[in-house]
Order: C-alpha cells, then sequence, then structure tokens
C-alpha cells in the first residue's frame, strides 16, 4: 500500500524521532511509505482557538499535499480528528466546492496509527519488542473525538515483553487543550498534576500515548519533578525490536 | 443589545475567566471538595444510565423533539398561550430580564404581599428577580435547602443541581447559626439536623405565603400544562399552598405533547441526581376551583434566546435541560468550580449559553468559550447531545471575528504569523533550523525550564522541550529520496 505519512508540525519539528518510528513500523510490515514534502500543519491550533479564516488555507495545503495517497496516516489522534471531523465543516463555511471535494475524497482516508494498524491493516502483533513496564494514556481526540476504542491496547499487548499497567482514571484529561494550556495556565496545571499523579501512583517506566501534544504537557511536568517517568509515542515503542531495543 | 449583558443584571462586570479560576483553582479546599462531589456524582450517573438498554435512542429522540419545537417555537408559543388562558392561567411576555422583574414585581403588589416562597429556579437566579424584589421591598424566600444556604450566605449558586456545592457541612451551620434566627441552640454540623433546621425555618413560609414563584422544567403546548421536577418537596409546597402562583419560564422549555415528557422524564433525573426517578414532579394545568393556587401567570421569557436561536451552530444550546451532567464530568469545572464562570450557568453548558444569551462583548463571555480544553466528555454525557465542543470552537471564532477590525491585539498577530509559517514547508524549515539552533543555546538535557511570556505560562510548572538538532522534515530529505 503506498501510503503518505502526515507528521504533523508538532511531530515534525520537536518530535522527529516518532516520525522516524512510524516510518521503521511500516516499512517493517512491508508498505511504502512516502514523505510528501509540501505538508505543513493542518490548521488545528488555528481553529481551535477561534482563527478559523486563517485555517481555511492550512486546509487546502493539507489537501494538496496528500492527494492521490490511499491511505494518509498519523502519530496523531488530534491532528487526525482536525481532518476527518472538521475539515468537511470549515469546506463547507469557506463555501470552497474544490476544497469540499478533495476534502470528500482525502478525509475517510486519514488515520490515526494505531486505527491504521490494528483495524485498517489487521495487525496487532508488529514484531516489536519492549521489555518495560508502560502505562497508556488514551488521549481525549482518540477516545471521543476519533472513537479509537482498543485499537492502542491491541497493539500494546501485542509487543513482546511489555508490561502493560493500568492508569487510574485514565478517561480523564491532561488538561493541556493546545492554547488552553497558556491562556488558562493555572486551570491546566491544576488537571496536570492529578494527571501525574496518577501516573506517577502507577510505578511505571514509561507512560504511553498516541499524541505527541498531551505527552509534551504530561512530560514537561514528570521532567519538572524529577519523577524519572519517560514518556514514549506509541510509535516509538512499536519501532522498538530485540535487535534495536531503543528508537531510533 | 447595549451594553455588557443588561440580560444578566446580578453579574455585571464579572472578570474574565482566567482570573477568577486562578483564585479558585488555589484554594486547596475547594478543589477537594469539587473533586470528591463531582467524581462521586459522576459514577453514580454512569451506574444509572448504564441500566438503560435504550439510552442513545432516547437521548437520539430528546434532541428530535427539542430540534422539532425550537424549528417551530411561533407555532408551539402560540398554541401554550392558547392553552394556558383557556384553562384560567394569564400568560405574559418578557422581553428581557427588566421586563420579566416589572411584570413579577406589579403582579406581587397586586396580591399586597411583602414576601414570597421560591422553587428553585435558574431563570429567576439568570434574571435577578429576588434582588429585583428586595429593592422594591418584598422579600424572597429561597426554599430548596442549597438555595437556601446561598441565599443566607450572601452568596451565589455554583452549580446548576448543587448550588451550594463549594460549601461543606461545617461552614453551612456557620451560616444558619448567623443568619437563620430560628435555628436551634447547639446546631451541629450533621446534615441530617442542619435539614431538620432547614425544614421548621421555611415551615413558617410556606404556611403564611401568599404568593409562589417557580420556574418550569417543560411546559407543554397542548395542554398548557407546566412541569417542575424536584426532589425535596419544598417545589410542591410552593406550587400549592399559596393563592397566588406566578412561573417564571424560557421560551425553550416547551415541548408539545404529554407523550414527549415521557423521554424527558427518563433522561433528566439519571443525568441530573442519577435517579431513576425523581421523588416530586408536580404538574399543573390553570386553576382549579378549590385546588390549588386560585390565580396562575405564566412569565414567558427571551433574554437572549432568539438570538441565540438565531445562531445556526449555538442554537443546540437550547436543546439543554439544566441536568447538571456536563459539570459533573468536566476537568476544569471539577478545578474551579462553578463562580469562575460568571453566570447562574457554570460549567460547560454556561461556557456557551452565557455568551450565546449575552453576547461576546464582555470580559467574561469573551473568555467563557476558551475556558475549555475541548475533551469532549461534556458532549459523551449530555442526555440532549449538545455538542459542547463544536460550539465552543465556533464561539471562539466569534469572539476572534469580533475583535478582528477593532484594535491592534499581539494574539492574532501571533496567529497570523504562525499561519504564514505554518501553512509554507519552507517557513516551516527555516523556522524549524533557527528553532534548533536557539534551542542548543538555552536548553539543558533536552529540557528547557523558562521561556518569555507568553510562554511562561507554560514553564511555570512543566519543562518545554528542546527543539532537536534536526527536524524530521530534514531527516528525511537528507536520508531517502525526495518525495513530491
Amino acid at each position: 500500500m503506498r501510503i503518505g505519512l502526515f507528521v504533523t508540525c508538532l511531530t515534525d519539528t520537536l518530535y522527529p524521532g516518532t516520525g522516524r518510528a512510524v516510518v521503521t513500523v511500516l516499512e517493517r510490515l512491508g508498505h511504502q511509505v512516502d514523505f510528501p514534502a509540501a505538508q505543513s500543519c493542518c490548521g488545528q491550533m488555528h481553529f481551535n482557538t477561534g482563527y478559523r479564516r486563517e485555517a481555511t488555507p492550512m486546509a487546502r495545503g493539507f489537501t494538496a499535499a496528500f492527494g492521490g495517497y490511499e491511505a494518509i496516516v498519523t502519530p496523531s489522534a488530534s491532528c487526525a480528528s482536525m481532518v476527518r471531523e472538521y475539515y468537511p465543516a470549515l469546506a463547507a463555511e469557506a463555501q470552497d466546492p474544490g476544497l469540499a471535494r478533495a476534502v470528500a475524497q482525502i478525509a475517510p482516508r486519514t488515520y490515526e496509527l494505531s486505527v491504521f494498524l490494528a483495524d485498517v491493516l489487521g495487525v496487532t502483533d508488529v514484531g516489536a519488542y519492549f521489555p518495560h513496564r508502560v502505562t497508556y494514556h488514551p488521549s481525549c481526540h482518540s477516545l471521543r473525538m476519533l472513537r479509537v476504542g482498543d485499537a492502542p491496547f491491541r497493539l500494546l499487548r501485542g509487543v513482546r515483553g511489555l508490561d502493560l499497567v493500568d492508569l487510574p482514571e485514565a478517561e480523564s484529561c491532561c488538561g493541556f487543550g493546545g492554547t488552553f494550556s497558556v491562556k488558562n495556565a493555572d486551570v491546566s496545571a491544576a488537571i496536570c498534576a492529578d494527571k501525574v499523579a496518577a501516573v506517577r501512583q502507577t510505578g511505571a517506566e514509561v507512560l504511553c500515548a498516541a499524541d505527541n501534544s498531551c505527552l509534551m504537557h504530561i512530560g514537561g511536568a514528570l521532567t519538572r519533578q524529577r519523577s524519572g517517568v519517560a514518556t514514549m509515542h506509541l510509535a516509538e515503542i512499536l519501532a522498538c525490536t530485540e535487535d534495536t531495543p531503543s528508537p531510533a | 443589545m447595549s451594553g455588557p449583558h443588561p440580560g444578566m443584571p446580578t453579574y455585571l462586570g464579572m472578570p474574565p475567566f482566567p482570573v477568577a479560576a486562578a483564585t479558585a483553582v488555589a484554594d486547596s479546599q475547594l478543589r477537594r471538595n469539587l473533586a470528591h462531589a463531582t467524581h462521586t456524582i459522576r459514577e453514580k450517573r454512569a451506574g444509572a444510565v448504564a441500566e438503560l438498554a435504550d439510552w442513545q435512542a432516547l437521548r437520539a429522540s430528546a434532541k428530535a423533539i427539542k430540534d422539532h419545537t425550537l424549528a417551530n417555537l411561533d407555532t408551539y408559543l402560540l398554541r401554550l398561550e392558547d392553552n394556558v388562558t383557556k384553562a384560567g392561567g394569564h400568560v405574559h411576555w418578557a422581553q428581557d430580564a427588566a421586563e420579566a422583574n416589572a411584570i413579577v414585581t406589579r403582579l406581587v403588589r397586586g396580591t399586597g404581599a411583602d414576601q414570597v416562597v421560591k422553587v428553585k429556579s435558574m431563570v429567576t437566579q439568570e434574571i435577578g428577580l429576588n434582588e429585583a424584589l428586595a429593592a422594591e421591598g418584598i422579600s424572597a424566600v429561597e426554599t430548596d435547602l442549597a438555595e437556601l444556604i446561598v441565599q443566607l450566605g450572601h452568596d451565589r449558586p455554583s452549580h446548576i443541581l448543587v448550588p451550594a456545592i463549594h460549601r461543606n457541612r461545617a461552614e453551612i451551620r456557620e451560616i444558619f447559626r448567623r443568619e437563620m434566627p430560628d435555628a436551634p441552640a447547639g446546631l451541629t454540623d450533621d446534615p441530617a439536623a442542619l435539614a431538620a433546621a432547614a425544614r421548621a425555618h421555611l415551615r413558617q413560609a410556606f404556611l403564611s405565603a401568599q404568593v409562589g414563584i417557580s420556574g418550569a422544567n417543560f411546559a407543554i403546548a397542548d395542554t398548557g400544562s407546566l412541569v417542575v421536577v424536584e426532589s425535596e418537596g419544598n417545589g410542591r409546597m410552593c406550587v400549592t399552598l399559596p393563592r397566588t402562583l406566578i412561573s417564571v419560564v424560557g421560551i425553550e422549555k416547551i415541548l408539545p405533547s404529554w407523550r414527549d415528557l415521557e423521554v424527558f422524564l427518563a433522561l433528566l433525573p439519571r443525568s441530573s441526581t442519577a435517579e431513576r426517578m425523581n421523588p416530586y414532579t408536580s404538574t399543573w394545568t390553570g386553576v382549579t376551583p378549590g385546588d390549588g393556587p386560585e390565580d396562575f401567570h405564566l412569565v414567558l421569557l427571551d433574554n437572549g434566546r432568539t438570538s441565540a436561536l438565531a445562531d445556526q451552530t449555538g442554537r443546540q444550546a437550547l436543546r439543554c435541560i439544566r441536568c447538571s451532567a456536563c459539570l459533573n464530568v468536566c476537568p476544569v469545572y471539577e478545578r474551579t468550580g462553578g463562580h469562575a464562570y460568571g453566570s447562574p450557568y457554570p460549567g460547560p453548558i454556561g461556557a456557551i449559553i452565557s455568551p450565546l444569551l449575552r453576547g461576546v462583548t464582555s470580559p467574561i463571555d469573551a473568555s467563557l468559550p476558551f475556558a475549555s480544553t475541548l475533551c469532549g466528555a461534556c458532549y459523551d454525557v449530555c442526555p440532549v447531545a449538545i455538542n459542547i465542543p463544536e460550539a465552543l470552537v465556533h464561539l471562539r471564532s466569534k469572539v476572534v471575528d469580533t475583535k478582528r477590525d477593532k484594535h491592534f491585539s499581539p494574539e492574532r498577530t501571533v496567529f497570523n504569523v504562525s499561519g504564514h509559517v505554518l501553512r509554507s514547508p519552507r517557513l516551516l524549515g527555516a523556522a524549524q533550523r533557527a528553532g534548533s539552533l536557539a534551542g542548543r543555546v538555552v536548553a539543558r538535557s533536552g529540557r528547557i525550564r523558562r521561556l518569555p511570556p507568553p510562554l511562561n505560562a507554560w514553564t511555570e510548572t512543566r519543562d518545554a522541550p528542546a527543539p532537536p538538532p534536526e527536524s524530521f522534515r530534514a531527516w528525511w530529505a537528507r536520508t531517502r529520496k525526495p518525495g513530491r
């Protein structure tokens, strides 16, 4: 399958290791991965902060970059939900029939990584090996917008050596919320404090999620507290094998 | 509408949400109280809802009934007026808070009474009725236990269902001892003792009241009947004992027929108190000689509802049945409580209802749509399927667009510039290279501990990641053959 990797601006800029891990996993499964260099940002931050007008050209850029792929795969449930759930509304508002047509074609083919692996490809054992105690934070947009269900858990259970421990109050928000974390910093930090306490309670070495944005938030507090708990994107764990025990 | 939301006069001049929320978040006792209360009711609700296999179908029906009614509101309102009048009641129309308060004041005056008893009602909180009556020398007695606590404490409600959720029992005992002249000597903070004291205090008011004032959970157009759903029985007393009953009802509370009520009486108690059925459901139709009030007045209130109805995305908020399930699951409400929302409607529903009713020009209303992480828990539990995150994002763009042509905004500049950078792979690549260089200067072991304003709000409590030496895009270009 010819797959277009939508790496997301955040992962591209701050977490390139996650992008490399997605490439590793998909190629290990025998797929051809392409990175259309014309891609940049899906516009979610602008859209969610009220700058819809500024988000529309970003949606146009996205559809131009990703036209023609059988599948578009991204290591972010949040950005995938922007494309799948909000692009149609954005195109309608902009009264741009060309954009609407492109979105109708591209949005249903845009998949968050765990859904693509577990549900589209039907693979839950990607050949990964990761002998560590891990807990998983199901991000809000993966849970309640994309409804990825247990796809990430099926993948983590398929990793040899991995000890998956339950996170208390797992489905509660971490308090990131994009620009919320700056506009309402006190509340954001208070929500995060409870999430961090829950993570530390598990005794896990690694906190995993399908969104680097939440991991940046929770991880920022974990390192500030010198908790010793590392954060890793799901793709990075799935990329690990006996031969390459740490992410590329 | 001119000026800052005349629709909710007692909430004029509230500070923006982040300011009020910061104070609330710093109150660790409040946070413990709220966390305990919201988690308890959240779990109970989940259990009560799980008992019904057809919950999602009920939810879809409720949404459909409300949407149909709102789309034909003119028809149903006139039908309601007609049927209330035929049943011997009187219907009054109020465009805003001032009109509604003037009508109620005039009606109470006409009875010669200087005291009224009240059923717990969100809409009379909205219009500031108690304050308006007090200004005319009429005292209003709140008879719901929690509303009484709020009233005696010279306080404001902080939750739709549990208005005194921010108070613990020791505080309640102090309020009763200070403000209730007939509080028994040696009153303890035992909940049963506190309830008994309130009951004795209220009994006198019920038996002497000439006028009762209520809202309504539902108004049935076909029969002209009103419905009040409650737990304590105080509502039943207020709508049956006094000679005159005045009900103030928002125009969105209407349902076409009795049959529709079935759906809502299944959804509301389970969503609200996590009960299969609430203890008291009172219904009345006009007046009945020899039974209950002899004089019944219905005040139908707009107060911003027709402007909310004109908003295609926002109008779904008018489906709200004030169950408060969204408050109890909200990560923001759980940490801030209700007062920060600057309105009797707090939590996720308040963050959309208040700006829809009042407009987005005042500082509080311009900040409310941003008082959410967009986690979506509110939408999941809403019994009438209000897509609150969608409405929040919509209202955010309304706030931004309202300010667009007015003055210079640093935030807008940031979003303009970042918009240009983020939609251009070339500019993004350049920014990434610059970031990598800067990261090498300020970061320690891959972490940044301090950023300049406004991003210092982030690094107060969290490290920020340092930009890596090489972006993904640069890695790909270096190691792979170029894509398209």
